[in-house]
């Protein structure tokens, strides 16, 4: 899960990594309240999961209470590159003389935490690292030991940091490296870390991603959830316990297993299809849970036809079978589904939908076939209703492969 | 032959008590698998349709003389487990338990690495090992799988099926087929697994199926294209899996331009590894290959 920036800023403070004074609001009394007790000039920045605040107009310097409510306005509600700000941080101004970048990146390939600094800061990293790759110091960390007080010298010289602040900088990323550690992140950057007029140094930004696997010893961490910027459909999937991720397209994908979802959104692709989401819904599925899933996947009203691709392992196909049954018995769906069963109990599942006979059902024996019946029927959905519409009779006479797409 | 499991594996079960413990040990044991006991901790002394079950690893391996380890317990207990196992001289650990955090994973990787690195850990979130005919060591549904030449490799569980089932359609059986989990630290690697192929007299192709996220696809190709004599077709799903989103599997997640499939697929392919685009074009590739 990505924290806001003020979220990370508080954990951070949690383990002495140093923050400016700040307070997060909701409402423009709120912020004013909190400017009034920070004290201007301060900073009103709006908290969104995307780059880019400043040139939005995201992050004013107020220098009165005038000022304040001016900005608090524009920016609460503000829309940022497609998310709306539902929070902000009010936070006390700070004199920059230098702008450093400091990171820890769980690095998978190492199998290690990979540590990062460079005394270019307060720009996107990844250019940094195009045009000047020496200007970034790195060094992976052994976990069975922990960070060291060298590795903060080495990362410090080797970036070229001023040299009256070596030490304040290997300290500051000694206590990065316990929150990396104790709230089990995977990513932790601060961009920029600066050093301020009076030579200290502060994290004026911090971008935080935890482990959600971790959360069961994590509760406060758990807690941390940004509803307001999440999508509505995700959420409801949250909710249900369901592993579910939003997409543009108008095909509603539920399959098991994350790798075969996964394939089904490329074959659905490759048919020239365009998923809606991906809706994984794990191992052993019960009938209850695939009748929440098509309740979510309906949810979106973009979706114009469902695919279920079922191989099942441990998932039973006629557990399905019962949970779409008992989800066409409760949501009535007006769209059309295709369904592939295959793997453990696939016969009595299909005996089960065959018995059933839903309506606008269609099986299909491969994933392949699926995958392109599926196109079929999102397409002939998508130009009923127009003059020129061709007859629903006429498109699903199984034209294999689709090629008259685009 | 096969590889991690056969008729000599000893098998023993963390987490045999548990309801998915039981019924995954006893369908591994109606497979053949030699399954000798099982690990519960203050529950030693019982035994689950007949498999003792001990209170702890090491008993496990001086009473029972078991060889490989199956962890079935739940993720707050799983790291735990698999170092018990480790600790006591287990060489093959097979972690099915999904959802275990990734410092967890790092330091029983880390742990392993430098201290026990004749034990070899596969998973953690996978679906196990299967050698068709000698023994099952997991989830996978033994059924849809035979005897054969050809061995899997994968990432994910139910893709692997999918694919195992395309290959069966076409005649063909399978060597041993080996799910490494689609966690951010799987014990062992693509390369790990390929390596095992490699040597093994059965296995004429090598099936490798990936997924989005990390770099283990990019390492895999340049070790292939430096030490892998036999003929391996890959596979990559999450073409279509937009970045910055978790897609199911902890570790399948493409970090800006990190870990996209169409980087993988290319990497294979620069290796001269044929990739299907979809599991059917995989197992027309091997039909290719091997012949049908």
């Amino acid at each position: 899960m990505d924290l806001l920036e003020y979220q990370g800023k508080q954990l951070f403070a949690r383990h002495g990594v140093p923050v400016p004074d700040g307070k997060p609001a909701t409402s423009v009394d709120d912020a004013l309240a909190a400017a009034d007790v920070i004290g201007y000039p301060c900073v009103v920045k709006a908290q969104v999961l995307i780059g880019g605040r400043g040139k939005a107009g995201g992050i004013k310097v107020v220098k009165d209470r005038d000022e304040a409510r001016d900005a608090a306005e524009a920016i609460l509600g503000m829309d940022i590159r497609g998310h709306t700000v539902h929070e902000i941080w009010v936070e006390a101004a700070s004199d920059i003389a230098e702008e450093y970048y400091a990171s820890i990146v769980f690095d998978r390939s190492a199998k290690a935490p990979l540590m990062l600094l460079s005394t270019q800061g307060g720009m996107d990293i990844e250019e940094v690292a195009e045009r000047d790759p020496d200007a970034i110091a790195r060094l992976h960390v052994d976990p069975l030991i922990g960070f060291q007080g060298f590795h903060g010298r080495r990362l410090a010289f080797e970036a070229g940091v001023a040299e009256d602040v070596v030490r304040p900088v290997g300290a500051l990323l000694a206590k990065l490296y316990d929150a990396f550690v104790a709230e089990e992140a995977m990513l932790v950057e601060v961009n920029p870390l600066t050093v301020l007029t009076d030579r200290s140094v502060k994290a004026l930004d911090a971008k935080v991603t935890l482990d959600d696997n971790s959360f069961y010893r994590h509760p406060d961490n758990a807690a941390l959830r940004n509803v307001g910027a999440e999508d509505p459909q995700e959420q409801m999937a949250k909710e249900r316990g369901l592993t579910y991720v939003k997409l543009d397209g108008d095909i509603g994908i539920l399959g098991n297993g994350a790798g075969l979802v996964m394939s089904t959104l490329d074959v659905v692709s490759q048919a020239g299809g365009a998923p809606a989401n991906f809706l994984d819904a794990g191992g052993g599925s019960k009938a209850e849970a695939i009748t929440q899933a098509v309740e979510v996947i309906l949810s979106d009203p973009k979706v114009k036809a469902v695919l279920f691709n079922i191989f099942g392992g441990i998932t039973r196909c006629d557990e399905i079978a019962r949970g779409l049954i008992e989800a066409f018995d409760q949501i009535k769906p007006t769209v059309p589904f295709v369904v592939r069963l295959d793997g453990t109990n696939d016969k009595e599942g299909r005996a089960l939908l065959a018995e059933a006979n839903l309506p606008n059902v269609h099986m299909a024996t491969t994933m392949l076939e699926a995958a392109e019946k599926v196109v079929e029927l999102a397409r002939s959905a998508n130009v009923e209703g127009r003059p020129d519409a061709a007859l629903p009779g006429q498109t699903t006479g199984g034209t294999p492969g689709g090629g008259d797409s685009s | 032959m096969s590889v991690l499991i056969d008729k000599d594996t000893r098998l023993c079960v963390s987490g045999i008590t548990g309801r998915e413990g039981t019924f995954h040990a006893m369908n591994n044991k109606r497979y053949g698998t030699n399954v000798v006991s099982g690990v519960t901790p203050g529950k030693g002394g019982q035994d689950v349709e007949g498999v003792p079950v001990l209170n702890t690893f090491h008993a496990a391996v001086s009473e029972t003389g078991a060889n490989t380890a199956m962890i079935f317990v739940p993720p707050p207990f799983a790291a735990d487990s698999i170092l018990e196992a480790a600790d006591a001289g287990i060489e093959t650990v097979i972690c099915i338990t999904e959802g275990i955090p990734a410092h967890d994973e790092l330091r029983v990787y880390n742990f392993l690495r430098a201290h026990r690195p004749t034990v070899r850990l596969i998973g953690p979130n996978c679906p196990g090992v299967l050698s068709p005919g000698k023994a099952n060591v997991g989830i996978i549904p033994a059924a849809f799988f035979k005897e054969g030449n050809v061995g899997v490799v994968s990432r994910s569980g139910t893709l692997t099926y999918q694919i195992g089932n395309e290959l069966a359609q076409r005649g063909f059986g399978n060597s041993s087929i080996v799910g490494i989990g689609g966690d951010p630290v799987p014990g062992s690697s693509f390369i790990d697994v390929i390596e095992l192929f490699q040597a093994d007299d059965e296995t004429e192709l090598i099936v490798m199926s990936g997924e989005i996220g990390g770099s283990a696809e990019e390492e895999a190709a340049e070790y292939i294209g430096e030490h892998v004599t036999k003929p391996v077709v890959g596979y990559i799903a999450g073409f279509t899996a937009p970045p910055g989103k978790t897609m199911g599997h902890a570790g399948a997640i493409v970090s800006g331009s990190q870990g996209t499939a169409a980087a993988k697929a290319e990497a294979l392919e620069g290796r001269g590894v044929r990739v299907g685009r979809t599991p059917t074009e995989v197992a027309d590739i091997a039909v290719e290959i091997l012949g049908g």
